[in-house]
């Protein structure tokens, strides 16, 4: 989010009165995402917050103050282990989609032309033109027991692959949907490693993988953190893999809201797990951005 | 995948009701906003031709409800919903009147009664002669002795199970349930009511849903037990199709009304009271007091109450039903001899009535002794073993 503040602080040097018209400008221009956030997602943040001290009678929800639904669900073994599971489960997802993706992106970025580039990143957005659960329910086709996959594995005498309703189903629809991302964010990444730096490494009698390691990861380290960054907070908070591939066995964190919600309409339960869940992406955020922007990045 | 002449899809059932629409409901309520309008279906047409009916999926199929919007000049708008307790939620946080009918499981009549949220209906209104004597008088749609709900359709939950993978004689008894043979391949459908009810009946408790706290205890070791055999939990949807591609070799807490549809689509699959016993399920219609439209309200009860709409009601496309209407019982065999057959609707063998009189069959009920959050809390606990 630009906000504008930083939009005021960057004209330097100018006279007052072009700086109140740059200001005005950048207010203009800048204000409405932020009334947008400030309507849509601090104010429900504050709500979300406030009820998780309510309580529930007769399926109503009533305002109070009670700290019982904190002290339920974070005793609540299957809160707990929930928990583990989805940040787990999302940093697996967030290491093994950096992983498979950074010989892509390396590919797209260096050894490509321009033009096969672009045409690969626009094959990169084309998965977003369609709708995730629909794509999900496409996947399922794939590993069911007579799917496709299977179908070919079985007369080889390799199968039947087990991969609905397991972990493995979540991760593969974890993979779905953050994997495009992770590629692009990656390629943009390592688009902007300076070429100069690379070919002082080759000049210098740099092997290509100890240029790689030591050359281009550090200094692209910023994008890949942030693109691994993207990929935990989109499966930490995804619902729809963990449904209809991981068959909720067992239920992660977002499938706990909902289970909150649609068995008692327990608001006030589902709101702490949302607020937990917060909180964790926040810790996750800065602890990453951190790692991306400390001080050993300072070499570059 | 989900059979094709299957209309519903998770996203609607469950995705957009469960948590975008009613997340925003829940923060506007918060917010204290009257805005809770938003709640309503869009309105296709002028409000005043609408019929707005709270219901499961798929009971506004123009399959179903064609020719009462044709007689009426209206359109029936359902506001769809998975299970009770979500129905309870939305006829709780909805502004009064957002619905005109609502279709409830016999459990919540009662519950809805107390809240205030249903008419009082006249016995007189309806076709209950045509009725089988069983269903003449439904009592738990007589809460206090007066009439407040009309009995549409019914099933028996026991066990569905796929053919190929077990036989009539396995799934004589809930026992089956731990067979080796269906390890990991043991599906759920993702509601505590109808799998802790069959087997709380396979734990000998009769009637199942009122029980000691000891035998809920019981009952709790017994569902637990269970985890090693359980292949996921799934949605009303989901459930056709892991039955279909054999993910899930048997589901208990379920019956005809997932099997029936997968049989037409040539599944190996069928469904089995045990000989423990199994539950019954209701959908009954009620006048929702809010309403702004009562006459149009009852017409509607009327009409899915008669042969026809009973007719259509039993081969609904989203999920299948036997029906109490006799009459409509003569009309489907006149009609639709096959599927009278498939939903064991015939008079010359035995229907679904003798299973009945055997008394093997138990209404589905909300815990008597435990809150329904002790018995939600004991499932969401068995989800994340």
């Amino acid at each position: 989010m630009t906000s504008p503040t930083d939009a005021v602080s960057a004209p330097s040097t100018p006279p007052g009165t072009r700086r109140a018209t740059g200001a005005r400008f950048a207010v203009f221009w800048g204000a409405p995402p932020l009334i947008w956030q400030l309507a849509f997602f601090l104010v429900p943040l504050g709500f979300l917050v406030a009820m998780t001290f309510w309580s529930v009678k007769n399926f109503r929800l009533a305002p109070d103050s009670t700290l019982a639904n904190w002290i339920f669900i974070l005793n609540a073994g299957f809160f707990r282990s929930a928990y583990v599971y989805t940040f787990w489960l999302s940093a697996l997802t967030a290491v093994l989609a950096s992983l498979i993706a950074f010989p892509a992106a390396y590919t797209l970025a260096y050894k490509v032309s321009p033009a096969t580039r672009r045409f690969m990143i626009f094959m990169l957005v084309v998965p977003f033109f369609t709708s995730y659960p629909v794509r999900i329910y496409s996947t399922q086709i794939f590993f069911s027991p007579q799917g496709i996959i299977n179908t070919v594995l079985t007369p080889l005498g390799l199968g039947p692959l087990q991969v609905l309703n397991t972990a493995t189903g979540t991760i593969v629809g974890y993979m779905v949907l953050v994997l495009p991302l992770v590629v692009l964010l990656q390629t943009f990444a390592l688009s902007n490693v300076p070429r100069i730096l690379i070919e002082a490494a080759h000049n210098l009698g740099c092997g290509r993988l100890r240029t790689i390691l030591t050359v281009i990861i550090p200094s692209a380290r910023i994008g890949l953190i942030v693109a691994g960054t993207f990929a935990f907070v989109l499966a930490f908070g995804d619902y729809v893999a963990p449904v209809y591939l991981g068959g909720s066995k067992p239920p992660t964190l977002s499938i706990l809201i909902a289970d909150q919600v649609k068995s008692g309409n327990n608001w006030p339960r589902a709101s702490v797990v949302a607020v937990t869940m917060i909180v964790t992406l926040m810790t996750v955020m800065l602890v990453m951005l951190g790692l991306a922007y400390g001080k050993r990045g300072a070499k570059r | 995948m989900t059979p094709p002449d299957e209309p519903i899809t998770d996203f609607r059932a469950l995705l957009h009701p469960m948590n975008r629409r009613r997340l925003l409901q829940g923060a506007a309520g918060l917010a204290g906003a009257a805005a809770l309008g938003s709640s309503l279906p869009e309105p296709a047409y002028a409000q005043d031709k609408v019929l707005n009916l709270l219901s499961w999926p798929g009971h506004a199929d123009p399959a179903v409800v064609k020719p009462f919007e044709d007689k009426y000049g209206v359109k029936v708008v359902a506001k769809e919903y998975v299970g009770g307790e979500p129905m309870l939620a939305l006829m709780n946080q909805s502004p009064p009147g957002s619905f005109d009918v609502v279709l409830a499981d016999a459990e919540y009549i009662g519950m809805l009664k107390e809240g205030g949220f249903i008419d009082k209906l006249n016995p007189a209104d309806y076709s209950f002669a045509d009725y089988w004597p069983e269903f003449q008088k439904f009592e738990p749609h007589w809460p206090g002795g007066e009439l407040y709900s009309v009995l549409i359709r019914f099933g028996y939950l026991g066990i569905a199970y796929r053919t190929d993978v077990l036989t009539e004689a396995d799934v004589k008894s809930y026992k089956v349930l731990w067979d080796p043979k269906i390890k990991g391949k043991l599906g759920f459908f993702d509601w505590y009511l109808p799998t802790m009810g069959c087997l709380s009946l396979y734990n000998g408790n009769k009637p199942p849903f009122d029980i000691s706290d000891a035998a809920f205890g019981k009952l709790k070791e017994t569902l637990f037990s269970l985890k090693p055999q359980a292949s996921g939990f799934y949605s009303m949807a989901d459930q056709f199709s892991m039955l279909t591609n054999g993910t899930a070799a048997a589901i208990p807490g379920v019956g005809d009304w997932v099997v029936l549809l997968l049989q037409k689509n040539g599944v190996p699959v069928s469904a089995t009271v045990p000989d423990e016993g199994g539950i019954q399920w209701t959908e009954s219609m009620s006048i929702v007091s809010s309403s702004p439209k009562k006459d149009l309200a009852k017409a509607f009860i009327q009409y899915m109450s008669s042969a026809e709409g009973q007719v259509r009601s039993a081969h609904m496309p989203a999920y299948w039903a036997s029906i109490p209407n006799k009459k409509g019982w003569e009309l489907l065999n006149k009609d639709f001899p096959a599927d009278a057959k498939a939903l064991r609707h015939t008079f010359d063998a035995r229907n679904v009535m003798d299973e009945y009189k055997d008394g093997k069959i138990f209404i589905r009920k909300t815990p008597v002794k435990q809150s329904i959050e002790a018995w939600n809390d004991v499932w969401s606990e068995f989800k994340a073993m």
